[in-house]
């Protein structure tokens, strides 16, 4: 089954050209890799999934992006309950300066469940899913701006949860991490994965490898290679994808 | 030879900067030093709590001047607060950036218009319209509100504007992600977060709508009576200052100068909150 159906996809920031005829279908319950060096437009294309370019004036976009076989971006396209279903996680871990709590009950709160009962069974569960309840639960009315890095960005995963999206969208999710929060993150996206589709930008082949399905390779604004993750490792079919990920550039 | 040139340098800006501080010490130690005399001579609890002000009888009790003030800035902050924070957040978050670079540069004008052309407008617009609507003369309280409403709102709209984007993006790009509306975004998420950079906007605005002078004059009746209705005249503590001042002498001069040092306390306490908020935010 494919989540996402991306076809003849322009995308011109300005005059500049930053995504050109992108295909690209992604599976769902399927880990999918976003790799390629810096400005090859990974990030750019991550953010038309759910919408977020719309932020951007300058920002113009062709083509279609199917989600569940509906165009996201025809005019009927309620854009706040597209970016429900579909959650992201940025790069930079980014909460709130509110309480944890707080937090995680944002997008419930904001989507009308105001009962106490509720908004702590959704809190609890999204903190467990993304295994950071047991360091959590004690501290749920602290602030989450003095968190570890780590704790905030798995904090943020949870809080993406607690609207029970169907894809999770991540943005080099641990390129601000050390080595075992990476390992934590990366640990939990695989148990993930069995409830949602999970799209990642990584700059990190080995965490490609070790976590995707599916991995797409872009250079300049262009899908390259689209393959399984062994495959495209094992025996990259294209020569500019071979150079990168033994790493002559990028 | 670059040494002496880096002293010599320093010594320019640590003169400048003396400068702006000797100011500010010239103007406390003439208000005090003329002030006090005339305080101790009338009795500090006479003159700030007395309801009179009659010259002519040398009687000085400025408290209806205390409240004119104190009535007057509330009513321009009620006014003005709500409405200088609903466009921040309009201009830092919502609208687009075509409307934008029109409304900014509207806003930056009306930051310039001098104060008496505020108050002819107040004469000619905002003190018919309160007399046709409320009766009365029109000269009250409420015409000063409405023209000092104005008066702040680019102060309080360009200081909580950039307090909003001094935020990172990331906190309203996290909450549309979750679904939110941009208008929820910026209500829940980006306002609370930047409460203290708007705290100090209507601290600042505050400040100028106290301390404001003709334009006030020119729609607030200053009738030296207790204030005692908001279509009524009244007398700030500016006002008193400015309108007798001219003719006045002996034990009057002094007491319009201890109005000053009313006026200066009142002042003095606004930019201490000022500098708390804005601490706060540093931190
Ligand atoms: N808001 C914007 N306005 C104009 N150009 C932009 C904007 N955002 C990105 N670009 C340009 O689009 C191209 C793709 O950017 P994008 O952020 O998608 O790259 P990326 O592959 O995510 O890179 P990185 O690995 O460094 O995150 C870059 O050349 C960038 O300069
Ligand atoms: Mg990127």
């Amino acid at each position: 089954m494919n989540k996402f159906e991306i076809r003849n996809l322009n995308l011109h920031y300005g005059d500049f050209h930053a995504l050109k005829n992108i295909k690209l279908d992604i599976g769902e319950h399927r880990i999918t890799a976003f790799i390629g060096p810096s400005g090859c437009g990974k990030s750019t294309l991550l953010r038309t999934l759910d919408r977020m370019n719309d932020l951007n004036e300058d920002c113009r976009i062709e083509g279609k992006v199917l989600l569940d076989g509906e165009d996201i971006y025809s005019r009927k396209t309620d854009v706040d309950y597209l970016r429900r279903k579909v959650g992201m996680v940025f790069q930079k871990p980014s909460p709130f300066p509110m309480s944890v709590y707080d937090n995680v009950a944002y997008g419930p709160r904001t989507h009308g469940i105001r009962k106490k009962e509720k908004l702590n069974e959704i809190v609890e569960k999204a903190l467990r899913d993304a295994a950071i309840w047991d360091e959590l639960k004690d501290r749920l009315t602290n602030r989450a701006t003095g968190l570890s890095g780590g704790q905030q960005q798995r904090l943020c995963i949870a809080r993406a949860l607690a609207v029970n999206p169907d894809v999770i969208l991540m943005d080099e999710p641990t390129s601000a991490l050390d080595p075992i929060s990476t390992a934590k993150i990366e640990e939990l996206m695989i148990k993930l994965k069995k409830d949602y589709t999970i799209i990642t930008v990584t700059h990190n082949m080995q965490q490609a490898r070790r976590i995707s399905d599916k991995t797409a390779f872009f250079l300049s604004g262009q899908v390259i290679e689209y393959e399984d993750t062994e495959k495209l490792f094992e025996s990259p079919s294209d020569k500019r994808t071979a150079e990168y990920i033994s790493g002559v550039f990028g | 030879m670059t040494k002496i040139r880096e002293k010599a340098m320093h010594a320019v800006f640590l003169f400048s900067a003396c400068i702006a501080i000797f100011g500010v010490l010239m103007i406390c130690i003439f208000l005090f030093a003329e002030g006090i005399p005339a305080l101790r001579e009338i009795g500090v609890f006479k003159f700030v709590f007395g309801k009179v002000w009659n010259p002519s009888a040398d009687e000085y009790g400025v408290l209806p001047m205390i409240l004119g003030s104190i009535y007057v800035t509330a009513g321009a902050l009620v006014i003005g607060v709500p409405v200088g924070i609903l466009t921040s957040v309009y201009l830092a978050m919502l609208c687009p950036v075509k409307l934008y670079r029109i409304i900014r540069p509207l806003i930056d004008i009306l930051a310039g218009v001098p104060s008496v052309i505020l108050g002819l407008f107040g004469i000619t617009v905002v003190v018919p319209a309160v007399r046709s609507i409320f009766g009365g003369w029109g000269s009250s309280i409420l015409a000063a509100s409405v023209v000092l409403s104005i008066m702040i709102l680019p102060t309080v709209i360009s200081v909580a504007e950039s307090s909003l984007r001094a935020l990172p993006t990331s906190y309203f790009e996290g909450a549309l992600a979750l679904g939110a509306t941009r208008e929820r975004g910026a209500f829940s998420v980006m306002l609370p977060a930047a409460s203290s950079g708007v705290a100090a906007a209507v601290v600042l605005g505050t400040g100028r709508a106290i301390g404001e002078t003709m334009a006030v004059i020119m729609v607030a009746g200053n009738q030296s009576v207790m204030p005692s209705s908001i279509i009524k005249g009244v007398r700030t503590l500016t006002a008193n200052i400015a309108i007798e001042m001219g003719y006045a002498a002996g034990l009057h001069r002094d007491a319009l100068v201890a109005t000053g040092v009313v006026l200066f306390v009142f002042i003095l306490l606004l930019n201490l909150l000022f500098s708390a908020l804005t601490r706060r935010r540093e931190r």
